[in-house]
């Protein structure tokens, strides 16, 4: 993981939609008033979902203004999590595992498809907007690894061809089902299918 | 109280303690970086790891509570290899450039690396680099050499309440810096530099300028606002190289503010070196004679009651009673020492000082600001101010609106009526006075410049007096002075027991004087008739613009004096540097011309000046010592008039001749007026 870069155009201002405020207002009851401070990532992640999955400094500053916490706080947060993006990712934002179990398991390689497929640079939107990529630590998938992550959804079990299928499908703005690209079940034994004479799974 | 073991050692230590404290009660010295008494514990250094029995790990003494029966040990060969191991990878990343460092000589890294470190290195990688950070005109950044202590970044929030300094991104990309890059808005940012354990934030004014080992360093005060705060003066050759903090647990703690650490390049400029005198509107360099004669000359033409003298912010108790005597010796009376037209009542010594005590601040539980700033009249003062605001829940209320003030208080009102009715005892604040065992009231000068003025100090210490809160034990009459000398001169009786008058305003507006001696005196404003201006000091400011002769003499870093903090401490500011060019101690200054007009010296040396000084100083008790407490006697009454409260700003970066004429304060001011001008959204 690389330093995250504060896109250098920024939109001027930035505030919750009619809809996000509402969320926010109750994201804010579940905690006790002297400690609304607590209520920061929620709200990150609030502004993200708002402003195309990034955050803009106009949203830090809102969100440090709405919270009274200090801007450098806030920003340190946003900076700290690699699930916040501080500037602007495609449509549908790659997110490749390359921790042990996956990089073990040939996450190299599908690197290697998305540098020919989508763009030469981690975090670098492809010409149309459409995607871009980065790598991450581990997932949480590990069982069915190598891995990634497109948008909400988890594509396990890659291999190159299976991942230049998924990337392709992606710039036909039709996008392939998630789960396992090699028949499994969730995290299924991949050969034996019963376990105890039972179907198992 | 509870015992614990220390390399075999037994110890008693106080409840609370970590186990670093209680091995430095024990005379064990843990090396440390993150961990600093005066700061929150963050634990991330790791260097102070020790062995404790029955745990197989080391632990990090800083972090973890003492209890009792711990067996601790610092000297086996776990704890070393523990700590060569953390040296070793703290300067995995560390640039080799000590050699280039301004820190280099003076720096924890450096030292500790020495004593406990490794001689090589594993690391066969590159080393990271991380971009320099803007954080100012004050502070310099190398963030390559940073290691992740916190320090800063915990001393601007809890310390100087301006939380602007974080650490971005995580891992090895973790960086400080502050919210993109803007200066720190705080009067306090300098201290980061000393906090800094390695050379990544350095003072940009003394970048490159010289080595640690090669100044010489003298124990001063500093006299450019009225706490006087400790310092350090290094000096090399004659030039002040800079300044540094040093520890009074009783007034600045280990903190100074950035006009005392950055206001040193001014005693290089704008200096006076030389006598001058007026000679067709235009100012000649000459020679004490002839400037000299000239004075006499104009003394001699003029009647003792047409002269006057007015002393500056930063004259030493020594200047103030040779410009008395002197005086004394013309036979005048007209004397003043305040800038504008402020009530005081010098009756008393009580009357003009911070009576409760920097430290009493502390002890305090809830504190009233009577239109005062502190953070920019007495910056280090309003530092405990915060102190105790975060430590003991302390409550802060204000009369006047005196803006941020790095802690949060609560304006109950903005007019003098607010004042009265708390002395009628008809405001809501009184109830909550009541409940308070130690309550702090601390007047501003802004306060008492008002027609009110009297009316709010009397009365406000009339009432104190009624509610028994001016005792020996605590004197919640505080009066928050903003000149290193109006305590000395009050005490030196400089307005000749003439109480509250304004006399010495009304003549010079009168135009009465036909000559005016300004000793250091450049904040003075007034309309220049056609008097004759005789200037003394140490910097072409504002005084010596109008002056007809100018008298050389020494700035605070150049001659010996004492100077009465706002609390009444005598505290020594000693002589670290010699006077400019032909200038010569202020002191001498009069004596040479007594000599020249009597034919007899004011005083005979140095000595006899300081002992009559001694003597003359009201409830002494010794020096850095607090005054005696005297019972107030009688009781004055003064008129009440409705008015607004309205506390005067004041020009921090440039509130005296030596800050004016420094480059550093002026991009200080620069800045802060530009952040004004944008709001402080940016």
């Amino acid at each position: 993981m690389s330093l995250k870069r504060v896109n250098p155009e920024q939109p001027k201002t930035f505030e919750f939609s009619e809809k996000f405020k509402n969320i926010a207002e109750e994201i804010l009851k579940k905690y006790p008033k002297k400690n609304k401070k607590s209520a920061v990532m929620p709200f990150l992640y609030l502004a993200q979902k708002q402003n195309n999955n990034w955050i803009p400094l106009a949203a830090i500053k809102y969100i440090s203004k709405y919270l009274t916490m200090p801007y450098i706080s806030v920003y340190e947060i946003a900076t700290f999590y690699s699930m916040f993006n501080l500037s602007p990712v495609g449509k549908y934002f790659v997110q490749v595992c390359t921790t042990t179990p996956c990089l073990i398991r040939g996450a190299d390689k599908i690197i290697k498809v998305c540098k020919q497929k989508i763009s030469e640079k981690e975090n670098q939107v492809s010409k149309k907007g459409e995607c871009s990529w980065t790598e991450v630590e581990c997932l949480g998938a590990c069982v069915n690894a190598p891995m990634m992550q497109i948008n909400n959804d988890y594509y396990e079990d890659l291999d190159e061809k299976s991942t230049a299928k998924i990337i392709d499908s992606i710039f036909k703005n039709k996008i392939l089902e998630p789960g396992s690209y090699r028949g499994r079940k969730n995290t299924s034994p991949e050969n034996i299918k019963t376990i105890n004479g039972t179907d198992h799974a | 109280m509870p015992k614990i073991l220390i390399n075999g050692k037994e110890i008693e230590f106080e409840p609370g303690m970590t186990i670093l404290q209680a091995c430095e009660l024990a005379g064990v010295e843990i090396p440390r970086f993150c961990y600093h008494e005066r700061l929150s514990i963050a634990g991330n250094c790791r260097m102070c790891l020790v062995e404790m029995d029955k745990s197989r790990k080391p632990i990090a003494s800083c972090a973890m509570p003492a209890t009792e029966g711990m067996n601790i040990k610092t000297n086996t060969e776990m704890v070393e290899k523990a700590r060569k191991g953390v040296m070793e990878f703290l300067l995995a990343n560390h640039p080799l450039d000590c050699p280039v460092c301004d820190q280099g000589g003076e720096c924890d890294l450096q030292d500790q690396s020495l004593y406990y470190g490794v001689d090589k290195s594993r690391f066969s990688e590159n080393k990271r680099f991380v971009s320099e950070k803007y954080m100012g005109p004050l502070i310099k950044t190398q963030m390559t050499r940073c290691i992740h202590c916190t320090r800063c970044v915990r001393f601007a929030t809890e310390v100087a309440g301006v939380p602007e300094i974080g650490a971005i991104g995580r891992g090895e990309d973790m960086e400080i810096t502050t919210y993109l890059e803007k200066s720190m808005e705080s009067e306090l940012s300098g201290n980061v530099i000393d906090l800094c354990p390695v050379g990544a934030l350095t003072s940009k004014p003394y970048a490159f300028s010289a080595r640690p080992w090669e100044l010489k360093k003298t124990e001063s005060i500093d006299v450019l606002d009225a706490v006087g705060s400790n310092i350090r003066v290094d000096t090399y050759g004659w030039e002040v190289k800079r300044i540094l903090p040093r520890l009074n647990e009783n007034i600045n703690e280990e903190w100074i503010s950035d006009k005392t650490r950055y206001s040193c390049d001014g005693l290089l400029k704008q200096r006076l070196d030389t006598p001058y005198i007026k000679k067709d509107n235009k100012l000649v360099k000459s020679s004490w004679d002839e400037a000299i004669d000239v004075i006499i000359k104009k003394i001699k033409e003029t009647e003792s009651s047409q002269i006057a003298g007015h002393l500056g912010d930063l004259v030493s108790l020594e200047g103030t009673l040779a410009f008395i005597k002197f005086f004394e010796l013309l036979g005048s009376k007209n004397l003043e020492f305040r800038e504008k037209k402020f009530y005081i009542n010098p009756e008393n010594k009580m009357n003009y000082l911070f009576n409760s005590s920097i430290n009493g601040i502390e002890k305090s539980d809830l504190i009233l600001l009577v239109g005062c700033n502190p953070r920019h009249e007495a910056t280090i003062l309003n530092a405990r101010i915060r102190k105790t605001y975060r430590q003991n829940k302390t409550q802060i209320f204000s009369v006047g609106d005196p803006g941020d003030q790095t802690y949060e208080y609560k304006i109950i009102g903005d007019n003098t009526q607010t004042i009265k009715d708390i002395i009628e005892e008809k405001h809501e604040f009184n109830s909550i006075l009541d409940k308070s065992k130690r309550p702090l009231i601390i007047i501003g000068e802004s306060a008492l410049e008002l027609d009110t003025g009297g009316y709010i100090f009397e009365e406000l210490k009339n009432f104190l007096l009624k509610k028994k809160l001016i005792t020996d034990k605590w004197n919640a009459l505080n009066i928050l002075i903003q000149n290193a000398s109006t305590v000395g001169a009050l005490d030196l009786n400089i307005l000749n027991n003439k109480q509250n008058s304004f006399e010495f305003f009304d003549n010079i507006k009168s135009k009465k004087f036909k000559i005016l001696y300004l000793l250091n005196s450049d904040n003075f404003k007034f309309e220049k008739n056609d008097e004759f201006i005789i200037y003394q000091g140490s910097h072409g400011d504002r005084g010596a613009e109008i002056a007809d002769v100018i008298l050389p003499s020494a700035a605070y870093t150049e001659e010996n004096g004492l100077y009465q903090n706002l609390e009444g401490r005598v505290q020594e500011c000693r002589k670290a540097s010699y006077p400019a060019g032909e200038a010569i101690e202020s002191w001498k200054v009069f004596n040479k011309i007594t000599y020249a007009y009597k034919n007899k010296n004011l005083f005979d040396s140095f000595n006899t000046l300081r002992d009559e000084l001694f003597k003359k100083i009201i409830n002494f008790k010794d020096i850095n010592q607090l005054p005696n407490f005297k019972e107030p006697s009688k009781k004055i009454n003064c008129n009440f008039k409705h008015e607004k409260i309205f506390i005067n700003p004041i020009d921090y970066y440039f509130s005296n001749s030596i800050s004016r004429s420094s480059k550093v304060m002026s991009d200080c001011r620069d800045i802060k007026l530009k952040i004004l001008k944008s709001g402080t959204d940016n």
